[in-house]
């Protein structure tokens, strides 16, 4: 990830030209202005379409895709990229499922325990990437498939609810709690919980990563760990802490899917993993950043959540859903990278 | 092999102009090479001489102006023409000069293998064979077998020559090529220039190091803001061509300090050091106020010794006292806290980050280390951090917009500012500078030594190959040597330095010739 532009000789351009700034300010924008389209197209041509309720679930909808999104976000800044986030959203939920329903927990240590599983993913992921030194692609693949085949280990495959039919054959008892379906049902203030809960987060994350210190050595890492090393950063740590942050909110992903849903479904959460990515790159060309950057990914999330609300409105079918996905992606990097070389 | 009269040059430049948007790159620049000469192309970063090979190279194309090869006007609109007309260029980035991955025997024969007319089918005897032919007698002792990434610079080098050689090149361009090799590498390429010159071949040489130029050029042409500010015969009055270059007379070398306190304790003191188990000990002593250049081929120990004391390795055996007290830093996070700053060699690798990065402006890379002591609470202060780059953007005159700017606008010389900027933004008890006038033009290189200079409660220890730049930045310069230290004494002149590092040259020629167990202990001896 680590692309260094060669020092070109041309000398610096004292004045840039007004038609060059207009096109920059055109692509700094653009994600804002063609969201600003589709939101007025939509609206238009379906009224129900602007409504608070339909526009709350829209948010309500991308929460989980915006958490994950984060979580790749995190990742990467420091310079790794998860691929292993979707797989561990889904073993959170079949973690804190598992919990409440076979081992009758309550609603506060099945959380504890949900995020826990994902920082030890996070720290198992480290493990792998910065001890042991294998390229993270690879490393958080590998993490994907064990996580993948792990979570079908406890039930044998089967989703977990109430009644579950256990190894010895009795019925697992009991039941989600109220508290912890909560967390993805009830509304405060008329605002989902987790549209809230995500909001809160991406405000904490953003604030540490674009205005603390913290930030700009998370940032210094993942552009070029020697020179934040001979700058004196812990780099390990940093790359460490990035990996277990990432996995903790997958986890929180994952809990508040299970309280959405009140089931624990087994899956490999590769659509998770590809949806929480597209936010993140669609996120690149948001402000024209180039990087990966919280504002982006929210913003590249809520403009896929609309999008895919809007063509459902209009009765477009639901199986060209990721074809439109891909188009979106596609469009954004080449925003982004394809336009934006020129300036260079 | 040149079918062109005598007097007819090779290759013709008139009046060449080329913008960049708002930026005149090129201005009208007239140049003429003959086959069978060397002409140095100098200028300083920014002055259009990279644009200037490009357009040779056929890498770039010039919005005016005409290119008259062997007395034809020729437009080379891509490197394959210039190529095929018998234009071949030694890049200063040696990656561009062949594939990883491929070995050198691959990567002499790349030219056939991708020709739409070679065979589908080659067995690799067969590449060894005809590869061995085109390393022929210009490098016969190019590991054919090896992988071209592990080759050294100096290999690259000989590889890509010995591939130009075999294309039929009649001009032959050499970008930079001693920026990153050793005395002894030089002084073999040197050699192999002067056979490609006696060869008929012409040869365009842009380099930054007068020492270099003084060597072979036979004519130097210098840019500067795009126009030929000068060009000069052999031999070169290297003062003329300096001031050509930077457009103004040359400030004398400063004065020595000779008011540093020799009684007090040292800031540094090197008591023993034993960088390998199999080296010589040695001592240092470095007073603050004082800066000490190394110099001495690659490899010798200068960066060793650098990174030893900014806690990147470790020594062998002996002692460190820093300020009286003793000194062993665990890794660089402790040494910048004791403030102990080293400027690593290598900007681009080891200061900067990738231009899209947050914190990739100029603002941000001055501040990167001293975050923690600048903004305990945590919060960064933008403004705090673009007042400080302000503040040096001044001091040591880097050319930018200002502090938003990323580097890659900035010129080398300028780049090499950002990075001493950093470092001397906050007070340090000792500064380590590793090559720190990499491909930093004269005029900046004044600036630079300026600032070092001038600090005088630091102590500064400088790595640098070029024994130039040792004697303009130093008020005493060493030569290391297989991993120790040699004083040539208190005052030693360019002369004697120059004596001295020949013999070691002449040493390292030897070793290379000979197994390394021929008994060097003597030699050295000897040296000292």
């Amino acid at each position: 990830m680590t692309s260094q532009s060669a020092t070109l000789p041309l000398a610096p351009s004292a004045v840039k030209s007004p038609r060059r700034s207009a096109l920059e300010r055109l692509r700094r924008y653009a994600l804002f202005g063609v969201l600003a389209l589709l939101i007025i197209g939509f609206s238009s041509a379906e009224p129900a379409f602007i409504q608070p309720a339909n526009l709350l679930s829209i948010l309500q909808g991308t929460s989980v895709d915006a958490l994950l999104g984060l979580a790749v976000t995190v990742a990467l800044i420091a310079g790794g990229f998860d691929l292993s986030i979707g797989a561990t959203a889904a073993t959170a939920l079949i973690a804190s499922s598992y919990a409440m329903v076979v081992w009758q927990w309550g609603a506060l240590p099945t959380l504890v325990f949900g995020l826990f599983s994902g920082v030890l993913i996070g720290l198992f992921n480290a493990l792998l990437v910065v001890r042991l030194r294998i390229p993270d692609l690879l490393a958080t693949l590998a993490t994907m498939f064990l996580l993948g085949g792990l979570q079908l280990i406890p039930t044998g495959g089967q989703s977990i609810s109430s009644g579950l039919m256990l190894r010895d054959g009795s019925s697992a008892t009991g039941v989600f709690a109220p508290a912890f379906l909560a967390l993805g049902r009830a509304r405060l203030l008329g605002i989902p919980v987790p549209v809230l809960v995500v909001g809160v987060l991406a405000l904490v994350i953003w604030a540490l990563m674009e205005r603390t210190r913290w930030g700009r050595v998370f940032y210094a890492t993942g552009g070029n760990e020697e020179a934040a090393r001979l700058a004196g950063a812990p780099t390990t740590r940093y790359r460490t802490t990035a990996y277990v942050i990432s996995g903790a909110l997958a986890a929180l992903g994952g809990l508040i899917i299970a309280a959405r849903v009140g089931r624990g479904d087994v899956s490999g959460g590769s659509s998770l993993l590809l949806d929480s990515v597209g936010a993140t790159l669609i996120g690149f060309a948001v402000l024209d950043a180039r990087r990966p950057n919280v504002l982006g990914t929210l913003v590249g999330a809520i403009f896929v959540g609309v999008l895919l609300n809007g063509l459902t409105m209009l009765n477009v079918p639901f199986y060209t859903q990721d074809f439109v996905k891909g188009l979106v992606l596609v469009a954004a990097l080449g925003l982004t990278f394809g336009l934006g070389r020129a300036r260079r | 092999m040149t079918s062109t009269l005598p007097d007819t040059p090779l290759l013709v430049l008139r009046q060449i102009r080329k913008r960049f948007g708002a930026t005149v790159a090129l201005d009208g620049v007239d140049l003429s090479v003959r086959a069978g000469e060397v002409v140095a192309l100098m200028g300083a970063n920014g002055a259009g001489k990279s644009t200037l090979v490009k357009i040779i190279a056929g890498a770039s194309q010039a919005d005016e102006g005409e290119l008259l090869w062997a007395g034809v006007p020729t437009v080379f609109d891509s490197p394959r023409a210039a190529l095929q007309a018998g234009v071949a260029t030694v890049h200063q980035q040696t990656s561009q000069l062949g594939v990883p991955g491929l070995s050198v025997a691959e990567n002499l024969l790349l030219g056939r293998l991708c020709s739409a007319r070679s065979a589908v089918l080659i067995s690799p005897a067969h590449i060894q064979q005809q590869a061995a032919a085109i390393a022929g007698d210009i490098a016969p002792d190019l590991p054919l077998h090896a992988d071209f990434a592990d080759l050294t610079t100096a290999q690259r080098q000989l590889m890509a020559l010995a591939r130009a050689l075999h294309e039929q090149a009649r001009l032959i361009i050499f970008d930079e090529p001693t920026a990153s090799l050793s005395q002894a590498e030089s002084v073999r390429l040197f050699a192999m220039i002067e056979r490609l010159k006696a060869a008929g071949i012409a040869i365009l040489y842009v380099s930054h190091r007068l020492a270099d130029l003084r060597r072979i050029a036979d004519r130097a042409v210098v840019l500067r803001n795009g126009r030929v500010a000068g060009t000069f015969a052999a031999p070169l009055d290297l003062d003329a061509a300096v001031r050509a270059l930077v457009g103004s007379t040359l400030p004398t070398r400063p004065a020595k300090n000779v008011d540093v306190v020799r009684g007090a304790v040292p800031r540094l003191a090197l008591k023993q050091i034993q960088l390998r188990p199999d080296s010589t000990p040695f001592d240092l002593n470095l007073h603050a106020g004082e800066v000490i250049a190394l110099t001495g081929n690659l490899g010798a120990g200068k960066t060793s010794l650098l990174q030893a004391l900014f806690g990147l390795q470790r020594w062998h055996a002996g002692r460190v006292l820093l300020d009286g007290k003793n000194w062993q830093p665990r890794h660089c996070a402790d040494a910048i806290d004791a403030g102990v700053f080293m400027a690593g060699e290598d900007r681009w690798r080891s200061s900067f980050l990738p231009v899209d990065s947050l914190g990739a402006r100029l603002a941000d890379l001055i501040a990167l280390p001293h975050l923690r002591r600048l903004f305990g609470s945590g919060w960064i202060k933008p403004g705090q951090l673009d007042e400080t780059a302000q503040l040096w953007i001044n001091r040591l005159g880097i050319r930018c917009q200002g502090p938003n700017d990323t580097p890659d606008l900035l010129s080398g010389g300028n780049q090499q500012k950002v990075v001493l900027a950093r470092w001397q933004s906050q007070p340090s008890r000792v500064l380590l500078l590793d090559e720190p006038f990499q491909g930093v033009d004269v005029g900046a290189r004044h600036d630079l030594v300026a600032s070092i200079r001038a600090a005088s409660d630091t102590a500064v220890l400088i790595a640098t190959s070029d024994l130039d730049e040792a004697l303009e930045v130093a008020d005493r310069v060493l030569i290391m040597d297989q991993h120790t230290l040699h004083d040539p004494g208190q005052h030693a002149d360019a002369g004697s330095l120059i004596e001295h590092l020949e013999h070691l040259e002449r040493f390292a020629l030897g070793i290379t010739a000979t197994p390394r167990a021929a008994t060097p202990a003597p030699l050295t001896e000897s040296v000292l």
